[in-house]
């Protein structure tokens, strides 16, 4: 063994550096008409089973449990009900950026008029005792839109 | 062993950037391969998929393609190596009690970088800071194998003409081609010796295989295709302590499929092969590991012509993995062509009469796993 | 048919936040060699390797190729599957397919993770599609720490009950010479201890450990000969029907799991999990879901679960002990985590589990969470199927 007696040898340790692991991914026809919905007229689309008419945000191919192929559009939210919620605490890297992320935020599982799932996204308030299970919220769109989900800023309480 | 049998393939088109998200991709392939065996989802009990998180960009990478695939209502699980893998796995478990099992690969290589994503194959602490990736590591293991035994870039080169121009009969293929020898040696070099015509392109695509046992695969309208043997295997990892010259693993793979499909004479018993030739020497490499020709005489069996579409051992008449190499997808593919061969559906492509073939993927770098695949019309 | 098959041998490493004192590959050998000395088996005798982990925890591409030193692979198959929290019980059910379809006698099944390798809520963050859910999702406390705000709107549960929960899994862990946090806690503390994402506390969600699992299964004929109390697989059942995390159409209860457990239950003939099941070990990641999940597992009917757990059924005492290892709240290398439930269960039916024994244990239940909130359940006897 390295390392003379009653001493414990160095335990050494790597560092990668920064990885950085570029991806350019496609958004495919769905993603790309629900990005150019928010983008060009600030609404938002579904998708909607032909089998089970369940609508689905965010739009997609295939009703998963009817494995059905969805091409009919419905426009849904942009208001709807807080399906739950939790406020954000734990500070951990934006896997994104590589930079820390800033706490607390809320994250909102919002179920928009219309539609059968729901969609996450950021609410606008971060004290728990002022939010409920069951409130309304309204998107609120940015100014400025790129085709991203942060076209919508956040939710806000109505 | 009950027997099993493959009732279903479907492929994509094999291309660069393609446009849709994974998830349209599997749903395109499983669609085609349902049709293809004259089944309903509701009729498959079991799904495999096959992703890798690295190649997708994502952790879990098989979230993405759970509705697609159809494994709502479903026992399902992942395989993450290539497709001929995750499609042992099918097959187990379509002899484990499930009547039928889909297998289901998809990849799209085009959206990542694939020399970072082949560089985190190597050893983080010992290994990857040396900047060593596919491409480069297959060039140490060409230029060790060309070196030992004498085959030449030329040779080498035969197989690229060989494959690109049996692609142009495959409507599935992405990069057909009408070249010569002189055409591959001008082309530029990657990694000496490789260069760029000798490399297989980044395709994006999708493939699906259904698997049913004796009593389901009677039912389908299809002739059903038996699975003969299959068996894999795993070479060492780190690249000075292998044999780059010669594939053990592939050996023992081989004689292992082999033995359990009675196959003791290949240029006699098999009638064409879908090998996984990511570079051009592999297929002369891989020759050799499947017993088709003695060591280091790769080369002088492409150059005899036996291997080529005319020849007694058709090896890639699809054009293989140089003319569509949708990673991942690339050796469930292998199977899916070996099945068309079999059951006379490979249109131009087609190797008249053929009743048994053999299907080979490959996972890891330089090849470091091998699976092989007889498969045939005869129960 | 399926060949019957059964685990006969169990390995774990020492777990803990870092594992300086070995590599990857070293880490992976430790469980091999503890699972082979248990059944009494070497290398020699294996036939085949399943292996998994969360590839972007380690940033290690094609771990099965890699792992060889440490997995035994040399010259052999080596498989590799990968599914989120539930790896671990994929891996598991692979191995157990391996001999089942008559391919392998002999299989070993690998769970591992190096977690202190990255930042881990970063690194499962990226599991959510990127373009739509990833920015909204942080990582595994988000989404359990908001289901659990649905739950408490419906049946009207407290953060007490969910800290009973963390009580019972802590304290159970003192028994587990294995178990990464070994630290005796009241509710008192939990309550007190600092909130991750509301109302998920530091006590009430699991830790990231370094570890590693590894398991022996045999065919019928084999595994006789290898334990004298092999534990039987009876069955296995998975669900993973959702995509996007936002897709269940109701959160109050977790709906895979109650498809699993619902097909499992069939498969093996139990009507009434409570009574019929011996012990679970269940994949717990927060203290909530061990609320919230019972129901899912029907031991009692919908809002019934926070009664049962102040009455301490689900206690090493109660009518159904859970967690008698203290579950993934005391140790999650989440690669192993789901095997080590797997693997926790065979240790209770082979009469293995020391001073965390639950007596005369005939059948167990083991669980795996993980991804899109899927589910897979895994029911063991001691008896053949």
């Amino acid at each position: 063994m390295a390392g003379t007696a009653g001493e414990t040898p160095e335990l050494i340790k790597v560092h990668s550096g920064a990885v950085e692991v570029p991806y350019d991914w496609h958004c495919g026809p769905y993603w790309s008409r629900f990005f150019r919905g928010l983008r060009d007229e600030k609404k938002i689309y579904a998708t909607k089973c032909p089998s089970c008419g369940r609508v689905y945000i965010p739009p997609r191919e295939v009703c998963g449990p009817c494995f059905a192929r969805m091409d009919e559009w419905v426009e849904v939210g942009p208001e709807g009900v807080i399906e739950m919620f939790t406020v954000v605490r734990l500070p951990y890297t934006n896997p994104s950026t590589g930079e820390p992320l800033s706490v607390p935020y809320t994250d909102v599982y919002v179920r928009l008029d219309g539609a059968d799932t729901s969609l996450m996204h950021w609410l606008d308030e971060t004290d728990e005792k002022k939010i409920a299970v069951g409130m309304r919220v309204r998107a609120v769109f940015r100014d400025k839109r790129t085709g991203t989900m942060h076209d919508i800023e956040h939710f806000k309480l109505i | 062993m009950e027997r099993a049998a493959i009732v279903g393939v479907g492929q994509t088109r094999y291309e660069r950037s393609k446009e849709g998200i994974v998830a349209e991709l599997v749903y395109e392939a499983t669609c085609r391969a349902l049709d293809d065996a004259g089944m309903k989802i509701g009729d498959i009990d079991s799904v495999v998929t096959v992703s890798n998180d690295f190649w997708d960009g994502r952790t879990i990478s098989c979230m993405a393609v759970a509705d697609a695939a159809g494994c709502y209502g479903k026992d399902a699980s992942t395989v993450e190596c290539d497709g001929a893998f995750g499609a042992f796995y099918g097959l187990m478990r379509v002899l484990s009690g499930y009547d039928t099992t889909l297998v289901v690969a998809h990849s799209k290589v085009s959206e990542g970088n694939p020399r970072i994503i082949t560089n985190a194959a190597f050893d983080p602490i010992y290994e990857r800071s040396l900047g060593l990736d596919a491409i480069s590591a297959s060039a140490l293991q060409a230029r060790a194998y060309m070196k030992k035994f004498g085959v030449t870039e030329e040779q080498c080169a035969l197989v690229s003409v060989k494959n690109h121009r049996n692609a142009r009969n495959n409507p599935y293929a992405h990069v057909p081609l009408d070249i010569s020898v002189e055409d591959v040696m001008k082309s530029p070099k990657l990694a000496d010796p490789i260069k760029v015509l000798d490399a297989s392109p980044l395709s994006d695509g999708a493939c699906a295989v259904i698997f049913a046992v004796e009593s389901a695969a009677a039912k389908r309208a299809k002739k059903p295709v038996w699975v003969k043997g299959v068996s894999h295997c795993t070479d060492a990892y780190r690249l000075g302590e292998r044999d780059l010259t010669y594939s053990i693993a592939l050996e023992s793979a081989a004689r292992r499929a082999y033995q359990m499909a009675g196959i003791t004479d290949p240029w006699r018993q098999i009638d064409v092969a879908e090998v996984y030739d990511a570079f051009s020497y592999m297929e002369l490499m891989w020759y050799e590991g499947l017993g088709f020709c003695d060591r280091g005489q790769g080369g002088r069996l492409i150059e005899s012509g036996k291997t080529g579409m005319a020849g007694e051992l058709p090896v890639n008449p699809s054009g293989g993995v140089l003319s569509a190499h949708s990673v991942l997808v690339a050796g469930l593919a292998r199977i899916a062509e070996a099945v068309l061969q079999l059951r006379g559906e490979a249109g131009k492509r087609q190797v008249a009469g053929a009743r048994t073939a053999l299907a080979q993927g490959i996972n890891g770098i330089c090849a470091q796993q091998h699976c092989v695949w007889i498969v045939s019309t005869e129960q | 048919m399926a060949r019957r098959t059964a685990i006969v041998g169990i390995g774990q490493t020492y777990h803990c936040a870092r594992r300086d004192d070995v590599n990857g590959q070293e880490l992976i050998n430790e469980a091999v060699t503890r699972a082979l000395e248990d059944a009494g088996l070497t290398m020699k005798d294996i036939d085949a390797i399943v292996i998994g982990n969360m590839d972007h925890f380690e940033a290690i591409n094609y771990v099965d190729g890699w792992s060889v030193d440490g997995s035994g692979a040399f010259m052999r198959p080596i498989m590799k599957l990968t599914t989120g929290g539930t790896s671990g019980m994929t891996v598991a059910t692979a191995g157990y397919y391996h001999v089942a379809s008559g391919f392998f006698d002999v299989v070993l099944a690998i769970g591992w993770e190096m977690n202190s390798s990255s930042d881990t809520t970063a690194a499962i963050t990226t599991c959510c599609q990127p373009l739509i859910e990833r920015d909204f999702f942080a990582g595994a406390i988000g989404p359990l720490a908001a289901e659990y705000t649905a739950y408490i709107k419906r049946f009207g549960a407290t953060e007490e009950d969910a800290a009973l929960v963390s009580v019972r899994d802590h304290n159970n862990a003192l028994n587990n010479p294995h178990a990464h946090l070994r630290t005796r806690i009241t509710v008192e503390d939990v309550m007190k201890s600092p909130v991750l994402c509301y109302p998920i506390k530091l006590l009430d969600m699991c830790p990231r450990s370094d570890g590693a699992c590894a398991l022996i299964y045999a065919c019928e004929g084999k595994a006789e000969k290898l334990a004298p109390r092999p534990a039987w697989v009876h069955t296995i059942a998975g669900s993973r029907d959702f995509v996007y995390m936002g897709e269940p159409f109701q959160h109050e209860e977790l709906i895979t799991l109650e498809r699993a457990s619902a097909r499992a239950y069939k498969r093996a003939g139990i009507t009434d999990p409570l009574k019929e099941i011996d012990v679970m070990e269940l994949y717990l990641p927060a203290s909530t879901t061990g609320v919230k999940w019972m129901e899912s597992l029907w031991v009692c009917g919908r809002g019934e679960a926070p009664r049962l757990i102040r009455e301490g059924v689900f206690n090493m005492d109660g009518q159904l002990p859970v967690n008698p290892s203290g579950g993934p709240l005391a140790t999650n290398p989440i690669g192993a985590t789901a095997m080590i439930r797997v693997g926790e269960a065979a240790l209770q039916i082979m009469g293995k589990a020391g001073d965390r024994q639950v007596p005369n244990v005939r059948t167990a239940l083991a669980t795996a969470f993980g991804s899109c909130s899927w589910s897979d359940v895994t029911i063991l006897r001691d008896t053949k199927p």
